[in-house]
């Protein structure tokens, strides 16, 4: 097909695009439900005094747990796929005092800050995801710098991948030797065992991102990237 | 027109422009790129269009935070793949 046609099938199917959302949206139907004055009317058993982390961890955790399943299966692919020297590929870079004096400087503070996210995350913006984007954040940083963290502890990188899935199954199915639904927590224990659980998913988040990152396959490319695009 | 109204047309336009973006560029970097970007129009309608009807609504925002971090792990997972391909031989731009 040649390069204008293709163009312009694009722009067809672009506009057709455009149309359909810009009408689908300006007709969009009435909800039936309030889901704001819902969440706001349970947010008082949930354990958690802020809307956001009570819909992700407990009213809708089951959406939650199959994120974190998917994260674990995106790593798994990508452990997979990585290359035996793609560990030593970097190792001998960053020489740089400049770099290492600021990574020593920045990295106790990142950790910090992740903490801070989690722990704020009960009350206000915050919890799991952002506290692991910055563990993961911190984790690229000290790559880049030089110090090779993942390739030192192969087993409980591992281990630490699969960690926070396996606690919150363990504590979804816990709850029902005790004849109560999947994914239930015990009465006057949500806060608590959300917050263990947010604690572990933002290890295992972090150490996921820093994983696909760290072991993703060197970029010298054999035949040189050309871009004729 | 409220301002949450405003937002999910913004993402509409996004999207549309990133489906014409996906379309018509050859590199498989950039595709990667423009169906990144798409996400992030849908993750805007997502939040504006409940906005527009019953004020700021946590349900879509978790769902979309959660979105966000299964988009971030799929695009780390895809430039994975898309790196061993290209030193596997395969041409990125065919």
């Amino acid at each position: 097909m040649s390069r204008s046609l293709r163009i312009a099938a694009a722009g067809i199917v672009a506009f057709g695009t455009l149309y359909a959302l810009i009408l689908a949206v300006l007709n969009a139907p009435q909800m039936q439900v309030n889901l704001p004055q819902q969440v706001a009317l349970n947010l008082e058993q949930s354990g958690i005094d802020h809307p956001i982390t009570a819909v992700l961890l407990n009213f809708r955790s089951y959406d939650t747990l199959l994120e974190v399943a998917v994260l674990l299966v995106a790593v798994v692919t990508g452990l997979a796929l990585r290359e035996r020297d793609a560990l030593t590929a970097h190792t001998e870079q960053a020489r740089d005092p400049m770099l290492h004096a600021l990574t020593r400087r920045l990295l106790p503070l990142l950790l910090i800050t992740s903490v801070y996210i989690l722990w704020s995350g009960s009350y206000a913006p915050g919890g799991a995801f952002q506290a692991g984007a910055l563990v993961a954040a911190a984790g690229v940083i000290a790559r880049l710098a030089g110090y090779d963290i993942a390739s030192r502890a192969d087993v409980l990188l591992r281990l630490g991948l699969a960690l926070g899935f396996i606690l919150f199954l363990t504590v979804a199915v816990s709850a029902m030797f005790g004849g109560r639904p999947f994914l239930n927590y015990p009465e006057g224990w949500a806060g608590s065992l959300i917050f263990l659980i947010e604690a572990v998913l933002t290890f295992s988040i972090g150490l996921t991102l820093i994983s696909l990152f760290v072991h993703a396959p060197g970029d010298s490319s054999p035949r040189g990237g050309d871009d004729d695009d | 027109m409220t301002i949450d109204l405003w937002y999910a047309i913004v993402g509409s336009i996004i999207v549309a422009l990133s489906v014409f973006a996906f379309l018509t560029s050859r590199h498989l970097m950039k595709k990667l790129l423009a169906f990144n970007i798409m996400g992030s129009g849908v993750f805007l309608i997502m939040v504006g269009l409940p906005q527009h009807q019953h004020g700021v609504d946590p349900v879509p925002q978790a769902l979309v935070l959660t979105g966000i971090v299964v988009a971030v792990s799929a695009t780390a997972l895809a430039l994975v793949i898309l790196r061993r391909y290209v030193r596997a031989g395969g041409n990125p731009a065919p």
